[in-house]
């Protein structure tokens, strides 16, 4: 038998130290989980400081026999690698362990043992926990707002069909895969635009605009069966004729009652609300933002002064400012700014008004990964003979693009966050409808569950955009 | 020829489109304002507000002018960010250390608190603090101490507040003290630089920071009392702290969801900065010589700095202007206290915003202007 020395632990009497540590460590764990479990204090005859402590010094004391080097066992080289290599750290690890073990029953009770979901009325929480009942009952207007109760299939529909119409991407062969580009950025949200107009706000079939619409969309479909030749002149007469045409002979206004022949009952913007119009916003706050972002980073590096001094001024202006008060302005100061018979929607002001503001944002990162491009990339484009436009979408975007997707990923998060500000101009989001139902007479005192519902949601929608942008960042990754 | 109209059509037809925005919505606003009767202009701000504020650092009430009631405003931003950036700052300092932990469970910790608190809208944190976790605290009168002098109910914070006497002559030292220290630390630097010789700048600094106020206290006639709290009753159910120093539950609530939410961004900050030091950096520094103390103070930390500080300014700034969501619980900030009350009562709609807009402005680019001014300092002269 060596001699043992408490201070320094050694190889010669390994197992002596091990089960020892183990036996101290297995102590003061089971003093907590008793503790935090059964409420028992198992050193309850100790004096209450001592007793408060004592698993601490326990563990710190087994994790001490336990640091020694080169063992063999891999499990226990590893513990010490990781959170055993010195004191300091032995202390940080308990408290951890601890803070866990405590932390377990009063969470656990609240969210599953002590809460209730059944009932349809406040009385049915008589638990301590959370009165998910609650969360229940106004799941509806959490999700939809004040949109009419029967009338929400009309959001499914739209969202289920967008979502399917969103992942074609997927499945498009490679023969169309070229489109993809076009498809994404200009039909794709044109088609998302007719969906809510139609669908979800039940905006009336013929108005001036869908004369316009139906005769440049069908002008262009004609259009893939237009010889080359004259296609340029076909575009640039067809549509016109045909919208005129449609407006005073087909569908002579008499005849239709312009506006009056409504698809679906009519939807105020004001009714929207919960987590769909989280989506609206944020979906067209995405798609606009980014154009007009990449037009202000090109603009900031452009050669023109004017161009870029406007572009500068644009940019620093909206980043300086907080979205609050561009909400503001949007709510009380834009009106002032429009013809007096002019009305435009409150939802479409803010998503101008969120657009561009993070469009200063956008064009920041883009702009970060312009300059990030070697200057041979712009000389080799040009000594191709490539103009400026040519230059940039095929050669210098692109590239620039795939370098700055966490950037952007991070500012359209940003943009998903904050979207429950609309608050300011009294359009309520998901966030806004917690404090709406919050203040609720019959169901007073659940703000908590209400937040904490409300957290989960966001933070499983950002964690997985921000997860999704990773993946992007590795599928693009190229070497340079 | 055509070279130059290549150049110059472009920019003519911006800048054309620009003015002609700018002037439709001009020309708008004028008949608007006409038709409703307002005349352009900021006269309004030496009118009397008559109206409260709930929270002001400086002598307010409604007798008091509209650009009285800006000032309150603005005052009452710059502390919520001041507070919210200390905060901010030592927690995501300690963040992002422990995220380069050796120890794999302090690693985790920090990494899962920054992921949480990050992918949480920012004012779904500030309604939580407010709406779900202050309001859980206890009333004035069933409120238990914590070590006797700070109370933490339902109606805010109560703290003792210090009562000075004679506080300019303890100031004074405190400046004393820091002009002696720089002038130490310059003549440190020289005798080095001269000689070789090393001072122990550190202990002076300390022992003079501590000193010279301290002798106020003794002979200058200093002296500093503790007001605690003290409940008083003011009726059968109404009851109040009298004495010490109330921060409002509103003030609670935003300084942490701020500091929460931000110290995650800067501790991403430090965490990059502290990454982007190679290896090689601190062999060589140890290889010639140096103690590990010197290593951080000599090498990395103003290498660290350096990558480390445009971000967290940023970060900083974002802070000021997340601050803004104050309005959103009610706290008196600029946006609540300006454009706000005072709007709803003069209807000025566009002087009101474009003043409010106008500050925020002024405070981030005064402060990128000092970045940028700082940045070219502190960059690496390349030959």
């Amino acid at each position: 038998m060596n001699k043992i020395n408490l201070l320094k632990p050694d190889l010669n009497n390994l197992y002596t130290y091990m089960y020892s540590a183990y036996f101290l460590i297995f102590i003061s764990i089971l003093d907590v989980f008793l503790n935090a479990f059964f409420s028992i204090n198992i050193t309850s005859f100790l004096p209450s400081f001592i007793s408060f402590v004592l698993p601490l010094i326990l563990g710190l004391i087994g994790l001490h026999f336990l640091r020694i080097e080169f063992t063999g066992i891999k499990n226990l080289d590893l513990l010490n690698k990781h959170i055993n290599t010195n004191n300091f750290n032995a202390f940080l690890t308990l408290i951890i362990v601890f803070v866990i073990i405590k932390s377990i029953p009063p969470i656990l009770s609240w969210f599953i043992i002590d809460a209730n979901i059944s009932g349809d009325t406040k009385d049915a929480c008589t638990g301590t926990g959370a009165c998910w009942t609650y969360i229940k009952i106004w799941l509806r207007r959490f999700v939809y707002g004040m949109y009419p109760n029967d009338e929400q299939w009309r959001i499914n529909l739209s969202f289920i069909s967008l979502l399917g119409l969103g992942s074609i991407g997927y499945f498009a062969t490679e023969k169309f895969k070229k489109y993809l580009t076009l498809y994404y950025v200009i039909i794709y949200p044109f088609i998302a635009f007719l969906f809510i107009f139609f669908f979800i706000s039940g905006g009336p079939v013929f108005f001036e605009f869908s004369y316009g619409i139906i005769a440049f969309a069908g002008s262009i479909i004609v259009g893939f069966f237009i010889p080359k030749k004259i296609k340029i002149w076909y575009f640039l007469s067809i549509p016109i004729i045909l919208y005129i045409s449609l407006k005073y002979f087909f569908f002579y206004e008499e005849s239709i009652d312009l506006g009056k022949l409504d698809g679906f009952n009519w939807v105020e913007t004001g009714a929207w609300g919960g987590l769909s119009l989280t989506f609206i916003v944020s979906f067209f706050c995405l798609i606009f933002c980014f154009p007009v972002g990449m037009f202000l980073a090109l603009g900031r590096r452009s050669g023109l002064p004017t161009v870029r001094f406007i572009s500068i001024g644009f940019i620093e202006f909206w980043r300086g400012v907080p979205l609050i008060t561009v909400l503001f302005m949007s709510s009380v100061m834009f009106p002032m700014f429009l013809p007096e018979d002019f009305f435009m929607d409150k939802l479409v002001r803010v998503i101008i008004a969120i657009s561009l503001f993070e469009a200063a944002y956008v064009a920041e990162v883009i702009r970060g990964g312009l300059q990030a491009l070697p200057r041979g990339q712009y000389d080799a484009a040009k000594s191709l003979g490539m103009g400026y436009w040519k230059m940039h979408i095929l050669v210098i975007l692109p590239q620039a693009l795939k370098l700055v997707i966490p950037g952007i990923a991070n500012t359209f998060l940003a943009l998903v966050k904050d979207t429950p500000l609309i608050f300011v101009v009294g359009l309520l989001e998901l966030v806004g409808m917690l404090n709406l139902a919050k203040t609720n007479p019959e169901w007073l005192g659940f703000a908590m569950e209400g937040y904490v519902f409300a957290a989960i949601i966001f933070w499983i929608i950002c964690y997985a955009m921000s997860k999704y942008s990773y993946n992007l960042e590795l599928k693009y990754k190229t070497e340079r | 020829m055509n070279f130059k109209l290549k150049n110059i059509l472009p920019q003519l037809i911006t800048l054309l489109a620009v003015i002609l925005v700018f002037g439709f919505f001009a020309y708008n606003a004028q008949v608007n304002m006409e038709n409703r009767g307002i005349e352009f202009g900021f006269g309004f701000l030496s009118q009397e507000s008559s109206f409260d504020v709930q929270f002001s650092l400086i002598d307010y009430d409604g007798s008091h002018s509209y650009a009285r009631a800006y000032l309150v405003g603005l005052l009452n931003t710059l502390l919520v960010a001041f507070i919210g950036i200390i905060l901010s700052t030592i927690l995501g300092v300690i963040v992002g250390i422990a995220r380069l932990s050796s120890n794999y469970l302090i690693e985790r910790t920090a990494a899962w608190y920054v992921e949480f608190f990050r992918n949480i809208p920012l004012l779904l944190q500030i309604f939580f603090w407010y709406f779900a976790a202050l309001r859980a605290l206890p009333l004035p009168q069933d409120t238990e101490p914590m070590f006797g002098v700070f109370f933490l109910t339902i109606k805010g914070l109560f703290i003792p507040s210090f009562v000075w006497e004679n506080l300019d002559i303890f100031i004074y030292s405190v400046i004393a003290a820091i002009i002696s220290i720089t002038v130490i630390r310059i003549y440190a630097r020289k005798l080095q630089e001269n000689e070789g010789k090393q001072l122990p700048v550190f202990s002076i600094s300390v022992s003079l920071f501590i000193f010279l106020p301290l002798l106020t206290f003794l002979i200058g006639g200093v002296s500093l009392d503790l007001s605690v709290p003290e409940l008083e009753q003011m009726s059968n159910t109404s009851f109040k702290y009298k004495g010490g120093l109330g921060i409002p539950p509103e003030l609670i609530a935003l300084t942490l969801a701020l500091g929460l939410y931000t110290a995650t961004f800067i501790a991403e900050c430090v965490r990059a900065g502290i990454q982007g030091i190679s290896k090689g950096q601190k062999e060589a520094a140890a290889s010639i010589g140096l103690t590990p103390n010197q290593i951080l103070k000599l090498v990395i930390m103003p290498q660290a700095l350096r990558i480390i500080i445009p971000p967290t300014t940023n970060q900083y700034l974002n802070l000021t202007k997340n601050s803004s969501l104050a309005a959103a619980i009610a706290y008196p900030d600029l946006v609540l206290v300006f454009a706000g009350t005072a709007l709803m009562q003069t209807g000025r709609a566009i002087e009101i915003v474009s003043i409010t807009m106008f500050t925020y402005l002024s405070i981030s680019l005064s402060i990128s202007v000092l970045m940028n001014w700082y940045n070219k300092s502190i960059a690496i002269k390349e030959k």
